[in-house]
């Protein structure tokens, strides 16, 4: 479970002085359901997301993930989240096996409980086969699994995505996409940004749309089309961020 | 403080270090050969070099004297130059090095030299040019050796002894230890090495475990993992002093390995009791192990120093642009404690680099002022305990992890 209540964040700009990123966004994404933050760049979708990953700190108010406070407990937030992104890239000289052991062992795993989890976790994703090979010497797909095993590892209840396939082609979208439903049919929390409408149509169980830092419009799909009475998510989408 | 993680942290930092060639370059390969090039390279070289300078007979040009036939055929004589026809532009020849030296004898000087009267024999020069200064010194000495001749003359006809115009003898002896003769003379040359290589070691890993994180994009990775920063930082840190340290032992005993060779290689291959004595060096092992002891809190500083240094800089290349200047702030002090004549006193003291190599180089020389050595090791331990307070505060600052 994660709850969102009015995050702020500010940073400070050489040029343009104070910036509100985020301005008071407040949300609520349930267990075994797939919340969707959609938004152009620059939005406050990434800074958002950092701040349930307690990698930024808010400027003000808090957010409760798996049951601890970002603000109180952030290294137990850490702990029970598995945070994926474009920019989470792979020690490349590390081994895909290293690299995962490297995470688990953070994360407090023992070694027995360790190696059961990665034992399980290579065979279902088929990595077998590169386990001991450089990061940097993998292709962008088994890159992927790397990275999916990484956030894996230590079985967190909630799965923060940001904008996971930026960048990436088709097929290695697809791995991550499905690994986001399985997620979901595992239980787990699950909140992903994007600016790609049809992933949104797709996977999305609830959506929140994000502009200027604050959140405009909220609830499932059927329900905007409802509101705004249009079928087309873009066409929602400009309605609510261009009134 | 969980010494588990920062224990994880650096193991996986160790194995990712010890895979990046440039790392190994600058902990590993450097220290091994630079050592060896600069003891048995520039002792074998420079060695080389003085001993042609002093083999070579130096052109000398005779200035006037048409007068005095008996000078003028001792000179011809004289092995130890090789005299040259006159022409009137000796002196910018010796400016263009064509020639060494010119001698100028004063009219009448036979006549004069068998009346008593007084005159003056002159030596044209190239100032601080060392085979001019060769040519200088056969010439003085064949002047000397006949003023020598000409008094013993002088006092043999009027039936007197030697000692009336010399009444005593002088001599010099060395009453130092040798280990303080090589002591002075190598003392500022080895912790100057250590020093230098201690902040060269720690320079790559602390880019790389930084500004390298960031420009690889890895630091999202591992700040979305429970380790805390402060334990991520101090796992980071004691890798980069752990490179640090390895390039200076490495050094060390590179250097005392290269020096037992040189030293072999040049008594075998010069009869020259100069260069024998210049690489006669014992320095103990106590004195090594000490100067290491007061290194290694200024190792602690180099390490947290670059690591924030580093951590500051968005990639690897503006890393390197901040640290450049970093190594003319280290390298400065260090040289200064080599110059002649510099002198610990409690302000040097409490300058870092700067005293600790001072006090290095006593030590080295078997000199131990046990007060300065507290005093330089207990301030180099508070700089370095500032420094890896701003490393860590550093760490935990937003605008510096996600400095775009």
């Amino acid at each position: 479970m994660i709850e969102a209540r009015n995050l702020v964040k500010n940073f400070h700009d050489k040029k343009r002085g104070e910036v509100r990123a985020v301005d008071g966004v407040s949300f609520t994404c349930q267990p075994g359901r797939i919340y969707g933050l959609l938004g152009a760049n620059g939005a406050g979708k990434t800074t958002t997301l950092r701040m349930l990953a307690t990698i930024l700190e808010p400027s003000d108010g808090t957010a409760i993930v798996a049951g601890y406070d970002v603000m109180k407990e952030p290294e137990k937030v850490r702990r029970s989240v598995g945070f994926l992104s474009t920019a989470t890239a792979l020690y490349g000289r590390l081994s895909a096996l290293e690299m995962v052991e490297y995470f688990g062992r953070l994360y407090g795993l023992d070694e027995a409980t360790l190696h059961k989890r990665i034992d399980s976790i290579f065979a279902r994703l088929e990595m077998n086969d590169f386990r001991d090979r450089r990061c940097d010497k993998l292709s962008t797909g088994m890159k992927q699994k790397v990275s999916i095993a990484r956030t894996l590892v230590h079985d967190p209840s909630v799965m923060i995505f940001d904008e996971p396939t930026v960048g990436l082609d088709v097929m290695a979208a697809r791995t991550i996409i499905g690994f986001i439903r399985e997620c979901r049919e595992h239980g787990k929390t699950v909140i992903f940004s994007t600016h790609v409408m049809s992933e949104v149509e797709k996977l999305c169980d609830n959506i929140g749309i994000i502009h200027n830092g604050k959140l405009l419009a909220e609830g499932a799909l059927a329900a905007l089309r409802e509101r705004y009475h249009k079928q087309d998510l873009e066409d929602i989408f400009v309605e609510v961020v261009e009134p | 403080m969980s010494l588990r993680n920062i224990g994880i942290v650096y193991r996986k930092e160790l194995t990712d270090s010890l895979r990046d060639r440039r790392t190994l370059v600058s902990m590993i390969v450097v220290p091994i050969l630079l050592m060896p090039l600069l003891t048995i390279g520039m002792g074998v070289l420079s060695a080389k070099l003085i001993g042609k300078a002093q083999e070579e007979i130096p052109t000398v040009m005779i200035v006037g004297g048409e007068d005095s036939p008996v000078v003028h055929a001792a000179l011809q004589k004289f092995d130890g130059v090789n005299i040259v026809p006159y022409s009137a532009d000796y002196k910018d020849e010796i400016s263009n090095k064509q020639l060494r030296a010119a001698v100028e004898i004063p009219a009448g000087f036979d006549a004069k030299l068998a009346a008593g009267e007084p005159m003056t024999v002159k030596i044209y020069m190239y100032e601080g040019e060392i085979k001019s200064g060769f040519a200088v010194q056969k010439l003085q000495k064949f002047f000397d050796d006949m003023r020598d001749a000409a008094v013993r003359n002088r006092l043999d006809a009027r039936h007197l002894p030697e000692s009336l115009i010399k009444p005593f003898d002088i001599k010099q002896e060395n009453v130092a230890p040798p280990e303080k003769v090589s002591g002075a003379l190598l003392g500022g040359f080895v912790p100057y090495f250590v020093i230098l290589l201690s902040l060269t070691g720690a320079m790559y890993p602390a880019m790389d475990l930084t500004a390298g994180e960031k420009e690889r994009g890895t630091i999202e990775t591992i700040l979305c993992s429970p380790v805390s920063r402060t334990h991520l930082v101090l796992g980071k840190f004691l890798l980069v002093l752990t490179a640090s340290v390895v390039t200076a032992l490495l050094s060390v005993s590179s250097m005392a390995v290269s020096f037992g060779v040189a030293r072999r290689f040049l008594m075998s291959m010069s009869k020259k009791s100069d260069a024998e004595q210049i690489l006669q060096i014992t320095i103990s092992v106590k004195s090594v192990m000490l100067v290491f002891f007061m290194v290694l809190p200024l190792a602690v500083l180099f390490s947290a120093a670059l690591l924030a240094i580093a951590l500051f800089a968005k990639s690897y290349k503006e890393a390197q642009s901040y640290i450049s200047p970093l190594m003319i702030v280290v390298i400065l002090p260090a040289v200064a404690a080599i110059l002649p004549g510099t002198e610990l006193n409690s302000k040097l003291a409490l300058i870092p680099v700067l005293s600790t190599s001072l006090i290095s180089k006593e030590i080295v020389s078997g000199t131990y002022h046990w007060n300065y050595i507290a005093l330089i090791f207990l301030s180099s331990c508070v700089y370095a305990a500032v420094a890896l307070t701003i490393a860590v505060k550093l760490f935990q600052r937003e605008d510096v992890l996600f400095r775009t």
